[in-house]
Order: C-alpha cells, then structure tokens, then sequence
C-alpha cells in the first residue's frame, strides 16, 4: 500500500501510478455553486460536484443537459398500455370470449381501469430503471470510497472532483484550477489496475 | 370663515418623515410576513442529520421492545385467524345469506384508505411544491406501505379457496381459463396489487440517499454491508442527483394518477352493483376523501408520539401537526358534505328501495346507533379543528383524531353491512354479528401495522434527511441566510 497508494493528498507523497481524479473540498452550497460555474467555464468536460443533497440550480450552474429519465418514463407507459391493451383484447375477444350479461367481449370502458393500472405500473418501474441506467447504478465499488474524506459527502461537505478520463486532463492544471477556485483538501485519487 | 378651503397649491409631501420611518416599516412587514421556518429553531444541516441518524445509531430505547413485544403479540392473532379459516372455510366468519360482505371488506377499505394519504403527502404535496411536507413525507410513505399490506390480507383470504387465488391473475392455467377483465373485483385485484408495488417503488427511491448517508455513517459492520447493497451504491453526484431528483418527479406524478385510480377502483367494487346505498356515482369522490381523511389521522396517531419519543420536535413541528389537522378538518367538511348528499340524492331519486335504506334502515334501523356514533366522530368532533390552539397542540390533536379513526371504521361499516342486510327479499332479510375469528383477526392487523412501523422506524432513517437540508436556507446557494422566525415551542431548544 505504501509503495503505491489509492489515494494521496496533493504535495506529499507520491501520486497513484493510475490516476482516476484530482478531487477537491468545498464548505457550503454558496462556494460550491460559484466553483462549479468557474470549472465549466475551463471547459473540462469529465468532473462532477458531490453534494449532501439536491442543490437547486446546481445542474444549471454544471451546464448539464436536461435528465433523459423523462423519456423511459413514457416508454414504459406506453408499453404497460399497448400491452395491456393486447392481453387484455387477445384474451377477452379470441382466446376465452365470456358473455358477461349480456355485454359486447369487446368493451373497452370496462377494459381502462386496468390499462390505466398497467400503464401506471410500468412507466414507475421504467423511472427506476432509467434512472439507475442513467446513474450508473448499482455500484459495490468505486474509487472515490478510498478517499476517507470522501465520506464526508453524504454528511456535511461538498467536492468538485475532476476525473483523469478527459482527454484535455492535466493533473497540474487540474490541481491549479481547484486552488484558484477555493478547494480545500486537495487529494489525488488513484484507480486499481 | 370656511370650513374647508381648497388650497391653491398641493401641500408638500413630507418625504423626510416618510423615509425614516419606511426601512422600519418594511421591516416589521418582512418580519411579520416571513413563514414559519420548515425546521425550527434556526437548526442547521448537521444538526438536522444527526438527529434523524440518531434514532437508528443511539441503543435501542427499553419501550420500543415493550411496544414491538405487544405488536408482535397482537399481530400473531391475524395469523392464528387466517390459519384457522384457511383450514376451516370462510364459515368461522360472521357472514351471511344477506350480509355476504362485512367486516374483510370493512377491514380491507379501512386499511387502503389509511394508505392513501401517505401518498397525497408524498406525490400531490410535492407535485404542487409544499415544501414543508418534506419533513413527514418518509413517515406518510411507510405508512402506505404497511397500511396496504395489511388491506392486501383481506381480499387474500376471503376468496374462500386461497389455494385457487393465483387464477385471479392473467397468466396461462391448465384449464385455460382467463380472468373477467370488465368486473370490477378483479380491477381491485390490480389496484393493490399495483398500488402496493409502486408504492414500495416510491418509498424505496426516496431512501436510496439516506441510506447512503447511513452507510457513511454506521460504525457496525454488518448495518455498513445492508444499507451500501440497499443504497445501490449512491454517491450524490450532481449528475446522479438530477436524474435521481426527474425520476422522483415522475414517480410523483404516476403516484398521483395512481392513487386516484386506486380509490376509484376500490368505490367501483360497490357503486357498480345494484344495491341501494351502494349503487351511486358520488362513491367515486366519496372513497378518495375518506380515503385521505383516516389516512390523515392515523398519521397524526404515529407523528405525535415519535416525535416526543425521539425529541424530533424541531423537525415535526408543530406547523406539521397544524397543517395535518387542517387536512382532517378539510376532509371532514368534505365527507358531511357527501353524507348529506347522499340522503339528498336518495330523497329526489324517487327510487322506494334506496329511501328505504336511507331513511328508515340507515337512522332507524338496527344499526342506526353505529350510523349516529359514525356521523358524531367524522362529522362533529372534527370541528374541535376550526381551533388554532387545538391545531397546535399536538396531544389534543392525537387525542381527537383517535374519533375520526374509529369513525373511518364505522363509515365503511355502515356502508357495507346496513346496506346489503336488508335487500331486496325481506324473508332473507337479518342481521351481521361478527365472530370471534373476526374480531382477533382485525385486531391482529392493527398489530402487524404498528410491528412494521416500530422496525421502520428503528432501522432506516424514517424523515428525509437529504429533502429537508435541501429546503433549508442554508441549502440555497443564491441568497445568505436571512432572519427568519424561530417558530419553536417552548422547551425545545433543550433538546
């Protein structure tokens, strides 16, 4: 461990042989939002902002596009409902046609209450699978868990972390640009090989 | 000399005075006008986390195995009465030729309809951005939860032949037979079922940050490894927390459509028939509020001891409790309103077998003391409401609201067993007497609710903490924090 370390404060030590992120601590909500309007305005594309809970207008300062979960949510209605609408047309109409006093084996009003219901049940499951496909969930490990400080985003800190993927990635430069923003706890985070 | 001479010239307005004393002016205004702060005492992020995490992180209080002894108790009852049904036949129930419904659906709606409004909370106060849900909505949702679960046993076993209910759902069978997808009873089988799926989907979702704050938290090895696999791994990235915040809006905005389809399709199950006292499209509407109203307080009935239980009084505050009992008082206005229209509706129907249920079965009848006890705990006792001071104290409310419950029962009661005991044959016309097995195995329920709460609230953080730091004013990254009212009550910052 010693030899070659996970995760390595900047300027002690020497840096993990395979960087994953230059990552930064920041006190509150206020800072982190004028921080992450300065890292989008470099240009770096690969980074992201760690934060207790949802800051309103964050996404916005990141320049991030609007959230795709939206688009499974509707796919996943419209398949509960054509589906729906399939089982339930197939087995009343052809498969076991029933005379139900008297009332035609295609009635479609008796049939939308349990459309709606499928529709209802599958565009939820869909929002959750888009959002954890989107959210590259689930995960048991990552780099940033080495990082003990790291645990502290849950709590009461927020991070910018700057991630070694990008192809413009500069670890001086990166290290520069979270000083001049006003981070603290400047740590390299290593990746395993 | 005149009373009153018109001047020539208008008279000079007095700026100077006016000046001095406007920054004053607007700030008593501002002072006077800011909203009572959604967590009181001026108390910060950390504070709000600690406290919430404490419940789960502090020893296990000496009353809450008392309570889960008692409710584990209780709740072995349903169990010992479904087995003895199950292996006896629907027969050990007090139904009959008459009254072949009473007390399971009675149980069945009283349950459902508790559920509901841990969804109103959840889904329409977010929808329509009331902020200060946010410190009751984990709290309403679990009670969902665990409210349908217990609805769910009902029409599990009253089916008579458990063993045959899997033909219920629309899968292939030997006899190739497939379900009536126009009958109402089988748009209930739906309603639950999806109903307690997406509920735990909802519920489960507004966990995963929490329980990722746990998991940082937890010093036992064991709880570390529950929750990391239970939070899938969040990291609240800011990428992660904008789909994460889309996909809750959406789940909200489904849970809404939902839980009006639910209540809908549970009011069909009678207003579809052809009873009088059944037969009726008021049903619809008349589900939802009841719906809301035993749901709202039942949750009063859990809020107010936890809250005193786990010094919580800073986070279900007593604007909570206030808002809550407006909800009861708004629901109760409401449900008057359709108990007088349904005896308005009976009266100009013109229909002879319905002003009979109505007039003389319903008041007079032999139920007519459960039809009174109903009308005077839902209808009167309610307006104890229009009262801030009850509004704001929270053991007065809990004490209130236990009427509204019991009253919740009875309306389903009244609704079921006086409507059907008396049809339209008077030689098979008689009474409902509900059997022991019955009795123990409602009673039974009530206790697999409180079991369930009590490990809820034991094992995972049970208010939002990610949601209430983020509404805090600390949390906006565009304003400093300004001077808000403390909103406190007395004593708490002893806490």
């Amino acid at each position: 461990m010693t030899e070659n370390p996970l995760v390595c404060p900047v300027g002690s030590g020497p840096v993990p042989k395979k960087l994953y992120a230059v990552g930064a601590e920041f006190a509150n909500p206020k800072e982190l939002y004028a921080a992450a309007e300065k890292v989008r305005e470099s240009g770096i594309k690969s980074w992201d902002c760690y934060t207790p809970y949802y800051i309103h207008g964050l996404d916005k300062a990141m320049g991030l596009p609007k959230s795709w979960v939206g688009l499974f949510t509707f796919a996943g209605g419209l398949a509960g409902l054509t589906g729906g609408f399939l089982l339930i047309t197939i087995t009343s109409v052809y498969v076991y046609p029933m005379d139900e006093q008297g009332k035609p084996y295609f009635s479609l009003p008796g049939f939308v209450p349990i459309l709606d219901l499928l529709m209802i049940l599958l565009s939820a499951i869909m929002s959750i699978v888009g959002m954890t496909t989107l959210c590259l969930l689930p995960r048991l490990h990552h780099p940033l868990w080495e990082w003990e400080a790291f645990t502290r985003a849950t709590h009461d800190k927020f991070f910018i972390v700057i991630e070694a993927n990008d192809p413009r990635f500069n670890e001086n430069a990166a290290v520069d640009l979270l000083r001049e923003i006003g981070g603290t706890n400047l740590t390299f985070i290593g990746d395993e090989e | 000399m005149p009373y009153f001479t018109p001047s020539t010239r208008p008279a000079r307005p007095r700026y100077d005075l006016l000046e001095k004393h406007m920054d004053e002016e607007i700030e008593r205004a501002r002072l006077e006008n800011v909203r009572e702060p959604y967590v009181t005492n001026n108390r910060d992020a950390v504070w709000v986390g600690d406290r919430i995490a404490s419940v789960i992180e502090n020893p296990t209080p000496m009353w809450w195995y008392i309570a889960v002894s008692i409710a584990g108790g209780v709740a072995s009852l349903t169990g010992l009465g479904i087995l003895y049904l199950i292996s006896t036949g629907v027969g050990v129930w007090g139904e009959n030729k008459a009254a072949n419904w009473a007390w399971d659906i009675t149980n069945f709606v009283f349950w459902i309809g508790i559920g509901h409004a841990g969804t109103m909370i959840a889904a329409i106060l977010y929808l329509t951005r009331q902020k200060w849900a946010t410190g009751i909505n984990r709290a309403a949702e679990a009670m969902t939860v665990f409210a349908v679960m217990c609805a769910g046993i009902y029409p599990g076993v009253h089916v008579g032949r458990v063993w045959l209910a899997w033909y219920l759902a629309p899968i292939p069978n030997g006899n190739a037979i497939w379900p009536n997808f126009r009958s109402p009873l089988l748009w209930d089988v739906f309603a639950v079922s999806t109903y307690l799926s997406v509920s735990i989907m909802f519920w489960y979702v507004g966990l995963i940050p929490d329980v990722a704050a746990m998991r940082d938290r937890v010093k036992n090895k064991i709880l570390k490894y529950f929750y990391a696999i239970v939070c899938l791994g969040w990291r609240g990235s800011a990428r992660q927390w904008a789909n994460y915040e889309f996909c809750y809006l959406m789940l909200a905005g489904v849970a809404t459509l939902l839980v009006i389809t639910t209540c809908t399709v549970v009011s069909s199950d009678f207003s579809t028939s052809v009873i009088p006292g059944w037969h009726g499209t008021i049903f619809l509407p008349y589900f939802g509020v009841g719906a809301i109203y035993g749901g709202f307080c039942m949750l009063i009935t859990l809020l107010v001891p936890l809250r005193e239980l786990y010094k919580l009084r800073d986070i279900i505050t007593l604007r909570h409790i206030d808002m809550c009992c407006r909800f009861v008082l708004l629901m109760a206005l409401l449900i008057s309103y359709i108990y007088l229209m349904e005896f308005f509706v009976a009266y100009v129907g013109g229909n002879p077998n319905e002003r009979f249920t109505f007039y003389q079965d319903r008041i007079f009848g032999p139920y007519g003391t459960t039809w009174l006890c109903m009308l005077i705990f839902n209808s009167f006792i309610p307006m104890l409401f229009w009262s801030k001071k009850i509004r704001r104290n929270p053991w007065a409310a809990f004490g209130i609201v236990i009427f509204p419950s019991i009253g919740m029962w009875l309306e389903r009661y009244v609704i079921i067993v006086s409507s059907v005991h008396r049809d339209f044959l008077p030689s098979s016309w008689g009474m409902f007497y509900p059997t022991y097995v019955d009795v123990l195995t409602f009673t039974g329920t009530l206790g697999v609710f409180f079991l369930m709460y009590l490990l809820f609230v034991r094992f995972l953080p049970m208010i939002a903490i990610a949601e209430i730091r983020s509404v805090l004013p600390e949390a906006n990254p565009h304003e400093p924090p300004t001077v808000s009212k403390n909103g406190a009550e007395p004593g708490s910052h002893h806490d």
